[in-house]
């Protein structure tokens, strides 16, 4: 193949993973943002949807489609409710505090890893498309489904926009992110509104999973690698800022596969990963810029509101 | 009048104390049946560990989720230059512990100009990379597959005497023997000017800061002694195992290093030390019945930071014994 198709076809499959980077990374910017706590179990999460999916699919096994389908909506709606369980249970009673929330998630983690690793065993289970298509480009077919997957998440990340910036529960939660006290004495309920985007950045996830477990397989330690790649998303896109997480989850999702091409991918990880550990000391706003609603969990950045909250939770 | 002065009718105590722990060990060993010595052994040198990471979690309120970084600079300080370049033992464990306090000062360089969530990712961050890079130099580390300290290597003559690393009661002495040092050096650190301002840091930095404390330089100190402790524990284990392997740098040990302190009771010197005892033995148990027996830590982690966050020491010290350093 022409190094021109060549990186068309690279492109594509950057797209593909761009696009579910995208949906997952938002799920953990929401929570990051409006609630100002860091979800370490959120690629359980991610991981709980792709094996639910497996799960649902297999119970409606009439039609791929159709389980899929069903899939698609069931699983998102049992991941929420487990993280509404978790968020009631567990950080409700923390009073979200920022550090024993970053413990209790990896408790969390281990919780929801080891009991997939009982129920559902360790193999690697793998999940029909719902359809199988080809579409032919001049110089190589592509799998109709990939296509499918970047159509979706687009659409999805235009939903979330359009609820977000354009409806009472978006204002709801814009108002608490930007300052929770107002928001409370203006009569949002903060507390619900807290538990609400737990559920829905963890239904974020478990959505990006199940897009893209036909391509690749259910298994119970697949939580890792989009945890560490939405840390980075995140970091990058500035923390808490929506607009900053998509355009660094594209950016993200595109390079690493084409960095992977040229270099080993334990060094790409390396380097990413340093350059990611630096931007937090030095540049803790993100690349892409301070945005509407951008906050900080850098307790030295004066004025702000995070900052006096820093100093209240932190006041022994 | 220093703190050691007035609290002088209690450092008897608290001395007594601690060498009382150090005798019951001493005697545990010749009671132990042998799986449970080899056990003991392991125990004291993730307590080293543990103990480590408390200076850094418990008395300075920086909790870091990368120091199994140190513990593995410590492994494989000692262990490469054991392996590759022949050093001796006391050499060996040297560099190791050499190794340790390198990285500890580069990464407070890097890591302390954050606090709170943010030291939390980056050193989270930096471990990572630490690990993948035992993964990315698998010519000299062998990566998963791991290094085995040859038979020759691990016995030196100390004084005339051949020190013979094979030998279990060798191995439980000498753990026990730094076990020792290392829970004299903390309580040293601690009861002194240092310990003072370490914990002035930890209940309100901005405060000590007016005070007059340059708290950077305390806390990279904290940092220092925490990291160049974790390497000691990672160099003994090299050196007394004769494994080597990117395992004990992952995630999964720093977060060990966490729960440790956090059930023993962070902010106290016998704390980590009691919570490695009980939690190894605890997941050790699990183990027989399930491979999932991760869900115990996890558990754990849940339940202590909801309903335990002072640990059992802790909670001791804050009900019944105040002088409990």
């Amino acid at each position: 193949m022409d190094f021109g198709p060549f990186l068309f076809l690279a492109s594509l499959e950057g797209l593909v993973q761009a696009a579910v980077l995208c949906l997952t990374a938002l799920g953990l910017c929401l929570v990051f943002g409006v609630m100002r706590v860091v979800n370490v179990a959120h690629g359980e999460f991610f991981m709980l949807g792709a094996v639910l999916a497996w799960w649902i699919t297999n119970l409606i096994s009439t039609h791929p489609a159709l389980g899929f389908v069903a899939a698609l909506i069931i699983a998102p709606v049992m991941v929420g409710l487990i993280a509404f369980c978790a968020d009631r249970l567990i950080l409700k009673r923390l009073s979200y505090n920022p550090e024993a929330t970053i413990v209790a998630t990896i408790g969390l983690l281990y919780v929801i890893q080891q009991t997939v690793l009982i129920t559902f065993g360790a193999d690697a289970r793998a999940v029909n498309a719902p359809f199988y298509f080809r579409v032919q480009f001049p110089w190589f077919g592509y799998s109709g489904y990939k296509l499918l997957v970047i159509v979706a998440a687009a659409l999805i990340l235009l939903g979330a926009w359009f609820v977000i910036t354009r409806t009472r529960v978006g204002l709801m939660m814009r108002a608490t992110q930007y300052d929770r006290e107002m928001a409370q004495s203006f009569g949002i309920p903060v507390e619900r509104v807290y538990t609400v985007v737990f559920a829905v950045g963890a239904m974020f996830a478990a959505v990006g999973a199940i897009l893209v477990v036909p391509i690749r397989q259910a298994h119970y330690l697949m939580g890792l690698d989009p945890l560490l790649l939405s840390f980075i998303v995140v970091i990058i896109g500035g923390l808490g800022s929506i607009r900053g997480t998509v355009a660094a989850a594209i950016l993200i999702g595109m390079s690493d596969g084409i960095i992977s091409v040229f270099f080993s991918p334990t060094l790409a990880k390396m380097v990413s990963t340093t350059l990611v550990a630096f931007i937090l000391v030095f540049k803790p706003e993100g690349l892409f810029g301070p945005s509407v609603v951008n906050f900080r969990i850098y307790p030295n950045h004066k004025g702000h509101k995070g900052y006096k909250r820093h100093l209240r939770l932190n006041k022994k | 009048m220093t703190p050691a002065k007035i609290n002088s009718g209690n450092s008897r105590k608290i001395i007594s104390l601690h060498l009382a722990v150090i005798v019951i060990l001493f005697l545990l060993q010749f009671v132990l049946p042998e799986y449970h010595h080899l056990t003991m052994t392991r125990i004291m040198i993730l307590a080293i560990f543990a103990m480590g990471y408390n200076v850094l979690f418990g008395y300075t309120g920086l909790l870091s989720l990368g120091h199994a970084m140190f513990f593995g600079a410590g492994l494989y300080g000692a262990g490469l230059t054991a392996y590759h370049l022949g050093w001796s033992v006391p050499l060996a464990f040297a560099s190791g512990i050499i190794a340790g306090a390198l990285l500890s000062l580069l990464v407070g360089c890097i890591a302390l100009r954050t606090t709170g969530v943010a030291f939390m990712i980056v050193t989270m961050m930096l471990a990572q990379v630490a690990y993948l890079a035992t993964l990315y130099f698998t010519r000299y580390t062998r990566g998963d597959e791991g290094l085995v300290l040859s038979q020759a290597s691990r016995s030196f003559e100390f004084f005339g005497a051949t020190v013979d690393l094979t030998n279990p009661s060798t191995r439980y002495n000498l753990s026990l023997a730094l076990l020792g040092i290392t829970m004299s050096i903390i309580y040293r650190l601690v009861r002194g000017k240092t310990g003072r301002a370490l914990v002035a840091i930890r209940e309100n930095e901005p405060r000590a800061q007016m005070l007059g404390y340059n708290t950077f330089a305390i806390k990279l100190k904290a940092l220092l002694v925490s990291g160049t402790l974790s390497a000691t524990a990672g160099a003994t284990f090299a050196l007394l195992f004769a494994y080597i392997g990117s395992s004990f740098t992952t995630i999964q040990y720093s977060i060990d290093a966490l729960l440790f302190t956090l059930l023993g009771g962070p902010g106290t010197v016998l704390g980590p030390a009691l919570g490695t005892f009980l939690m190894f033995y605890l997941v050790d148990i699990a183990s027989q019945y399930t491979t999932a027996y991760l869900l115990v830590t996890g558990l754990a982690l849940i339940f202590l930071v909801l309903y335990f966050p002072k640990g059992i020491l802790g909670t001791i010290k804050h009900r019944w014994l105040p002088w409990l350093p």
